[in-house]
């Protein structure tokens, strides 16, 4: 609760130092003591028993890239929200308001994103067309 | 000077309590599994086969350090360890009882956040390492699910934040006194439960390992002490989340002032591990797409809409006293 002096800094700096240690030992402890074995097959990319065929520089979904795009624009609209819910008692009745507009906003991006179809997987279809197609 | 250095061995302590709490886990979530499975598990080494733990570890130690040559090297090294050292920073701020912790920060909730996040790195950067198809699928899928996850995982904590008025876990437990806020802040709970376990990607939301389609998921290329450090990480994530659960909704080291905080504190955070093996016992994955649309449609809502009613509510009952 109290501000961070380089005292309060003292352990943590400790603990960190002993956690990367502890990385180091496993890593260096396994190199060390390891056995080395090369058979035929040792050094190709698993892919059941079957022989790689090609890159695995794969074409990708769509679907991930919209939801990295979605990620980055909620996450950013929630650190607004934290930075209310601190001051919340202090902002009182007026920050509520205010953050309920903000919510109400965040909503329609929700629902908007929705009818996109840019929370669906596999086959896509946009929600207003495809009526008017049929 | 003396307060100092006892915090410093008190860390001490915790760095080695999580590692081999997490490693006595991998038996006691066996045992466990056999006894709802209706068989045994381990138990042939040592009293109830707890020393299954010391021969696994030599096991893994004495196994081929491979690192494929067809990978990026220093990546694929460093992904595991950045989830293990992830992980542990983690615990650097969980109170533990009313004077042992390792830090209290003004921030430490948003510091918890901010491992957690980190692990979507390293379980991202091993698949892309790796460079196989399997692990490039599991590891895409993976960070998806973790990024989707995590955008409601932080805002479901902000109701307790809402009515503590600060970030420090130190001041949410002390908050709790009158009440725990698992009463008031079902929604928040019940939302971050669920994160929780997408977040630290354990059955049954372990999809990016899904065993029936990508063999491992991103960790297919890894074997050895650097495939038990993901499996440490998940483990450490398990207990992390537990952790995070008593001292944010269940009151942390709160209890009846015959025994220490301490001891009310493993006591919770035993259970809730417990029951987060209970719940891989029991309930079978969901589908990809369905994972997803869950997180997005169902309990994001949900999340908004607990902000929405904690903040009338708690401003009402507020102007009524």
């Amino acid at each position: 609760m109290t501000g961070s002096t380089t005292a309060e800094l003292i352990p943590f700096i400790v603990y960190f130092g002993g956690v990367i240690l502890l990385v180091l030992t496993m890593l260096g402890l396994s190199f060390v003591l390891g056995q080395r074995r090369t058979n035929k097959a040792t050094n190709t990319p698993y892919e059941s028993g079957v022989v790689a065929v090609g890159t695995s520089q794969i074409r990708l979904s769509v679907e991930f890239y919209l939801i990295a795009i979605i990620f980055v624009i909620f996450d950013l609209e929630t650190v607004f929200i934290f930075a209310w819910a601190i001051a919340f008692f202090e902002l009182g009745w007026q920050g509520y308001f205010a953050i309920l507009v903000f919510i109400a906003m965040l909503g329609v991006a929700l629902v908007y994103a929705w009818r996109c179809g840019t929370l669906e997987w596999g086959v896509k279809t946009r929600v207003g067309l495809e009526a008017k197609d049929n | 000077m003396s307060e100092t250095t006892a915090t410093i061995i008190f860390a001490l302590v915790v760095l080695l309590g999580a590692v081999s709490a997490a490693a006595v886990l991998t038996w006691f979530e066996r045992r466990l599994l056999g006894i709802w499975q209706d068989r045994y598990g381990p138990n042939r080494l040592g009293p109830l086969g707890i020393f299954q733990v010391l021969a696994d570890m030599l096991k893994l130690l004495t196994k081929h350090d491979w690192v494929p040559p067809f990978s990026d090297r220093v990546v694929f090294v460093f992904a595991p360890t950045a989830l293990v050292v992830a992980m542990m920073m983690g615990f650097a701020v969980v109170p533990f009882s009313e004077t042992l912790y390792i830090i209290d920060i003004d921030i430490g909730l948003l510091f918890f956040l901010g491992m957690t996040s980190l692990a979507v790195y390293a379980v991202l950067l091993g698949g892309l390492a790796s460079n196989n198809k399997y692990a490039l699928l599991g590891g895409l899928r993976s960070a998806a699910q973790m990024v989707s996850y995590e955008v409601f995982m932080g805002l479901s904590l902000m109701g307790v934040v809402m009515l503590t008025g600060s970030f420090s876990l130190q001041a949410i437990v002390l908050a709790q006194v009158d009440g725990w806020y698992c009463f008031s802040q079902i929604l928040g709970l019940y939302v971050f439960l669920i994160a929780g376990i997408a977040e630290s990607h354990r059955l049954p939301f372990d999809l990016p390992e899904a065993e029936h389609e990508l063999t491992a998921g991103f960790h297919t290329e890894y074997s050895g002490m650097k495939f038990a450090m993901f499996m440490l990480g998940e483990y450490l994530g398990l207990i992390l989340i537990s952790c995070m659960i008593t001292t944010l909704f269940f009151g942390g080291w709160l209890g009846p002032d015959w025994l220490p905080g301490l001891f009310w504190f493993s006591l919770k955070t035993f259970f809730f591990i417990c029951f987060f093996i209970l719940l891989r016992a029991a309930i079978p994955r969901p589908r990809y797409d369905q994972l997803m649309s869950l997180g997005w449609k169902v309990l994001l809502p949900i999340t908004l809409l607990n902000l929405v009613i904690t903040g009338a509510l708690a401003l009402s009952l507020q102007g009524a006293s």
